[in-house]
């Protein structure tokens, strides 16, 4: 039934912003009673347009009934503070009517600012991204439990534990001031190429709705780009990386659900609007004297919407990741400048290399030596990637790996 | 783990003497093996180049150009990283492109 498909597409945009809204009216401190009016209002919804049908704007009915249901709770907590107090001898002063303001600047503003309220390194990130899931994207938590293959009590718990921390540390919904701008940039930043990774590298019966996580997080960078003040060159080159690792989407997962690794995907389902985007972002990032870790990762993903092998492609996408490493390290970055290396200087170099990184504890480390020794030493490839068979966690992961074993 | 000073030494007209080509290999060769050192997590700072005049000041106070240009060993840059013995430091400058004509000194920096 029509209404039945726009409610939950409806829940999750509006959700967000009607949240932010009321969130930004009520504090941090009362942001379950925001919530609850965000939700009362969809349950409501839910039930009347089974009924009546589809109202002629659907939007406008929904801001409606939220701005009721909010002035109503207002009041409620007025005639207590009125009569109640008044009955008890304090001095109240008297609630004046104000509208709530649902209009696109506002909107906008207070999902801003809720966006680095919610990415605030005081609280951790794991708490940050089911924050963000719930509040900014308007997943519902059965949703974010499946998508995690964790169960709802598990998630009820850490948004709990989230706001309460949220709350002890006492932080304001506000836009940060300019000294600390780049600073509280940085923590969204970081947030949000985490939310978009939760759904790019994940692969499991929810594919499609890890992919809406990877859209959502685009949203929100679009946001901060939309923004003058934080329209800055890492942000848009957060936004290239994530276009151009977006493009590939259609391409990474086969008809069965098993990941298809880049150097088997088929090109032609790529999506090129997607890495046009990229290479605008891409532009635009490019402007001023800094760059960023994103500025390094996009260039490399750019030089990865070609396919074809070529020297300049390897030794561009090394000298890349030699600086993105001196710039800031990380395992995987270590494990693709190796592989990078391999490409321009041979496997015997490469293998040298790699043993040096020690990162035993990685399943990708073991598959990348697996690859090295392909060719050079057979037996000692299948040990390699037999150890990272049982350290891989994910089903797809497993499957791509004993394929490896079985071609040997 | 311990931070370490690694101190190039080399021949500033060696330098001097390089084509463009011969300049961007040799960029290129620094940038693999410091991006090597990276790669294991053991850099603390990429560090900086040095500029080949300079002065030194000694005796009572009193300042005389540098021989930098003129020595073979004159101190040209450096580089931090960590690791967990003076031996492991030295394994990672093994490879540094100053060598074999220059040399790298590798000095622990004690800590107060």
């Amino acid at each position: 039934m029509e209404s039945k498909e726009l409610i939950p597409h409806l829940f999750r945009t509006e959700y967000s912003k009607i949240t932010a809204v009321l969130c930004r009216l009520f504090g941090f401190e009362h942001i379950e009673i925001a919530e609850d009016i965000a939700s009362d209002t969809f349950l409501t919804a839910s039930e009347i347009w089974g009924i009546k049908g589809l109202p002629d704007n659907p939007v406008a009915w929904l801001y409606g009934v939220a701005k009721n249901k909010a002035k109503n709770h207002l009041k409620h907590h007025q005639v207590f503070t009125s009569k109640v107090a008044v009955s008890l001898g304090s001095a109240t002063a008297a609630l004046p009517e104000f509208d709530i303001d649902l209009s696109n600047q506002n909107i906008t503003d207070s999902q801003l600012q809720m966006l680095f309220a919610i990415c605030h390194p005081a609280i951790s990130s794991e708490a940050q991204i089911s924050l963000a899931l719930r509040i900014l994207c308007g997943f519902g938590i059965s949703e974010i439990a499946d998508a995690f293959l964790i169960n709802k009590e598990t998630v009820t718990k850490r948004l709990y534990r989230a706001r309460e921390a949220l709350r002890s540390a006492k932080i304001k919904i506000e836009f940060p001031n300019p000294a600390e701008l780049d600073k509280r940039l940085d923590a969204v930043l970081t947030t949000l190429y985490l939310l978009f990774n939760e759904g790019y590298y994940s692969v499991n019966h929810q594919s499609t709705l890890r992919k809406d996580f990877c859209l959502e997080a685009m949203r929100l960078t679009y946001q901060l780009i939309e923004n003058p003040a934080t329209n800055l060159p890492a942000v848009n080159a957060l936004v290239a990386l994530m276009s151009f690792q977006a493009s590939r989407f259609d391409a990474r997962i086969d008809a069965d659900g098993e990941l298809v690794l880049y150097a088997d995907q088929d090109e032609r389902l790529w999506n090129a609007e997607l890495i046009a985007q990229g290479k605008y972002f891409l532009g635009r990032a490019s402007t001023g004297k800094s760059f960023s870790k994103y500025h390094l990762e996009a260039a490399i993903a750019n030089w990865h919407t070609i396919k074809e092998d070529t020297p300049v492609k390897w030794e561009n996408i090394l000298m890349l990741y030699n600086e993105l490493l001196i710039l800031s390290y990380s395992p995987i970055a270590a494990l693709n400048r190796t592989y990078a290396l391999y490409k321009c200087k041979g496997k015997p170099a490469a293998i040298i290399e790699a043993e040096k990184l020690k990162l035993t504890n990685n399943h990708l480390y073991f598959a990348l030596l697996g690859e090295l020794y392909t060719g050079i030493d057979d037996a000692q490839a299948k040990r390699h990637f037999t150890t990272a068979l049982n350290l891989s966690k994910t089903a797809a992961d497993k499957q791509a790996l004993q394929k490896k074993i079985d071609t040997l | 783990m311990k931070n370490f000073l690694f101190l190039f030494h080399g021949n500033y007209n060696t330098m001097l003497e390089r084509t463009p080509d011969e300049m961007q290999a040799n960029m290129q060769r620094w940038m693999d093996w410091i991006g090597g050192i990276a790669a294991q997590d053991r850099l603390v700072d990429r560090g900086n180049r040095l500029e080949p005049a300079g002065k030194i000041l000694s005796g009572n106070n009193v300042a005389t150009d540098g021989p930098f240009t003129e020595i073979k060993e004159a101190l040209m840059g450096y580089t931090m990283v960590k690791a967990g013995s003076l031996e492991e430091a030295v394994k990672l400058a093994v490879g540094c492109p100053i060598l074999p004509g220059g040399s790298v000194e590798v000095r622990e920096i004690s800590v107060m």
